[in-house]
C-alpha cells in the first residue's frame, strides 16, 4: 500500500492532472511544429546535398554532420542563453523549437538522401528521356517513390523529436515534464512523474509499434 | 549536317577509357536503323548520347532535327522530340499504366487531363494493353510492361525513337509481341534507332544495319549486305558467332 500511495497517489493525481494536461498540450505543439519544420528543412538540405553546385553541397554536408554531432541539450542552452548576447532572444518555446528543428533537419536530410538514392537510376533516366524537367522529375516521379521508403525512418525520427521535447524543461518551458516536476514538488509526491512517463509511453507506443510493423513488412518484401 | 539525326566526331570518355572513338553518322528522317555489335562495343553509349543521357566531348556534335544536343534550353527540346525505350522498361511503379503514359504529355506538352487520357487510351489500345490501363506496372508481364514503355514514349509524339535492347530482358515467349509493336511503328514514318541482338528483326525491318566494335562503326549497309555479305573480318566473326549459336 505504501508503494501505491507513493507512486500512484490518486488524490495527488486528481489535484494535478489539469496542470499536466496543459503541459501535454505544449509538448504536442512543440513536437508537431518541430517535426514539420524539420521535415521541410531536411528535404531542402537533402536536395542541396545531392544536386547543388559542389561548394554548396559541401556546406550542406558540413551542416548535416555538425548538427548530428552536437548534443541537443547543448544546442538548446546556446540558443536560449547565449543568443540573447547577440541580440537574438526567443521565448523558451521558440528556442526549443529552433533547436529541435535544426537537429531534426540534419537527421531527416540524411533520411531523404538515402531514400532518393535508393530510387533506381532508370527512374531518373526515364524521366529525363521523356523530357520532364528537374522539378517535375522530383515531384512526380522520384519523391513519391522515395517517400514510401523514408516513412519508417522518418517516423522513428519523429518519435525522437517528441521525446527530445522533454529537454525543453531545462529552459523553463512548461511542457509535460516540467509540469510534472512542479506538481511533484508542490504535492511532495512523485505520482505526477509516473503519470508523465505513462503519458509519453501512451502517445509514442503506437508510433513505435507502427514502425516495427512497417519494417517487418518491408523485411518480408511486401509493398 | 546532312541527316535528320546527325552525329559528327562523337567521342565519349569514361575517365581515361575511350568508349566512343569519333563516330560519324547521318540518319534520314523515317529511317529505321539497327545497331549490332559485341558486348561493350559502345552501342548503348552511342544512343544514350543522342538524348544526352550521357554527356560527350565538346568537340563532338550531335544535331537532331536541326536542334543541337547541348545542355540548356535546346536539350529540353531535343528530349521532347526523342523518345527512348530501355532494356529494363523503367516504368514508374507508383503510377498506373495509364498515368505512366499521361505524365509527360501533361507536364511537358501541357495537355489537359482529358486530352492526356484520350491520348493514353489510344496508344494503349495501339500496343494492345488497353485492358490493363488501370493496373500498376508490377502486375504486368515483362512483354506488357515494355509495350507500355513504348506507348509512354510515343505519347510525346517523338520524331525519333531510341531502343536500347528492348527485348533482352524478356522471357523468350514475350519477345515476339514487343517486336511486333516495333514493326508496326517502323511503318509509321518515325525515325528509329534500335540497338538489338534480334538479327531476324534487323534483317526484316531495318533500312540500314550498323555494326560497331571497340567504340567505332566498323561497317554499315543494307541488312542484306551486312548479313549475307559482310566485308569486314570483325563483322564476319561477330555474325558467324551470333548466327550459329
Ligand atoms: N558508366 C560507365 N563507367 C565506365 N565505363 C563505362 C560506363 N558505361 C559503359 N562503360 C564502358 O563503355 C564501354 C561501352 O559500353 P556500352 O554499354 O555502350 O556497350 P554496349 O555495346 O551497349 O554493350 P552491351 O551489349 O553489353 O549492352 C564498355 O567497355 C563499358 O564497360
Ligand atoms: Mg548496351
Amino acid at each position: 500500500m505504501e508503494i501505491i500511495d507513493t507512486f500512484f497517489n490518486v488524490e495527488v493525481l486528481l489535484r494535478t492532472y489539469p496542470l499536466m494536461l496543459k503541459g501535454l498540450w505544449i509538448t504536442i505543439k512543440l513536437g508537431v511544429v518541430s517535426i514539420i519544420a524539420g521535415l521541410a528543412l531536411g528535404l531542402v538540405l537533402a536536395l542541396i546535398r545531392l544536386y547543388a553546385a559542389p561548394p554548396v553541397q559541401l556546406l550542406a554536408r558540413i551542416y548535416i554532420d555538425v548538427f548530428r554531432s552536437l548534443p541537443l541539450l547543448v544546442l538548446l542552452i546556446i540558443v536560449y542563453y547565449a543568443l540573447p548576447f547577440v541580440g537574438i532572444s526567443m521565448s523558451s518555446f521558440w528556442s526549443a523549437m529552433v533547436a529541435l528543428t535544426l537537429v531534426s533537419g540534419a537527421y531527416t536530410a540524411e533520411i531523404f538522401r538515402a531514400g532518393i538514392q535508393a530510387i533506381p537510376k532508370g527512374q531518373f533516366e526515364a524521366s529525363q528521356a521523356l523530357g520532364l524537367g528537374y522539378r517535375h522529375m522530383m515531384v512526380d516521379v522520384i519523391l513519391p517513390q522515395a517517400v514510401k521508403i523514408v516513412i519508417p525512418p522518418l517516423t522513428n525520427n519523429s518519435i525522437n523529436v517528441v521525446k527530445d521535447t522533454a529537454l525543453a524543461s531545462v529552459v523553463a518551458m512548461p511542457d509535460l515534464l516540467k509540469q510534472a516536476t512542479q506538481a511533484q514538488a508542490l504535492a511532495a509526491n512523485p505520482s505526477p512523474l509516473i503519470l508523465a512517463a505513462a503519458i509519453y509511453v501512451t502517445i509514442l507506443w503506437p508510433l513505435v509499434a507502427a514502425v516495427s510493423r512497417m519494417e517487418r513488412r518491408i523485411g518480408a518484401g511486401e509493398r | 549536317m546532312d541527316g535528320f539525326v546527325s552525329i559528327r566526331n562523337l567521342q565519349k570518355f569514361y575517365g581515361e577509357f575511350r568508349a566512343l572513338k569519333g563516330i560519324n553518322l547521318d540518319i534520314a528522317e523515317g529511317e529505321v536503323i539497327c545497331i549490332v555489335g559485341p558486348s561493350g562495343s559502345g552501342k548503348s553509349t552511342l544512343i544514350r548520347c543522342i538524348n544526352r543521357l550521357e554527356s560527350f566531348e565538346d568537340t563532338s556534335e550531335i544535331v537532331v532535327d536541326g536542334i543541337p544536343v547541348m545542355p540548356g534550353k535546346s536539350l529540353a527540346k531535343v528530349r521532347a522530340e526523342v523518345g527512348m525505350v530501355f532494356q529494363s522498361f523503367n516504368l514508374f511503379p507508383h503510377l498506373t499504366v495509364r498515368r505512366n503514359v499521361m505524365l509527360a504529355p501533361s507536364r511537358v506538352r501541357g495537355l489537359s487531363t482529358t486530352e492526356a487520357t484520350d491520348r493514353a487510351n489510344f496508344l494503349l489500345e495501339r500496343v494492345g494493353i488497353s485492358e490493363q490501363a488501370d493496373k500498376y506496372p508490377e502486375h504486368l508481364s515483362g512483354g506488357q510492361q515494355q509495350r507500355v514503355a513504348i506507348a509512354r514514349a510515343l505519347a510525346m509524339e517523338p520524331r525519333v525513337m531510341l531502343f536500347d535492347e528492348p527485348t533482352s530482358a524478356l522471357d523468350p515467349e514475350m519477345v515476339g509481341e514487343v517486336l511486333d509493336v516495333m514493326k508496326d511503328l517502323a511503318g509509321t514514318g518515325v525515325t528509329m534507332i534500335v540497338v538489338t541482338h534480334e538479327m531476324g528483326f534487323a534483317r526484316q525491318v531495318a533500312d540500314r544495319v550498323i555494326f560497331m566494335d571497340g567504340g567505332e562503326v566498323i561497317e554499315t549497309g543494307k541488312p542484306d549486305e551486312i548479313f549475307s555479305n559482310p566485308k569486314e573480318p570483325r563483322t564476319q566473326n561477330f555474325l558467324s558467332a551470333v548466327l550459329n549459336h
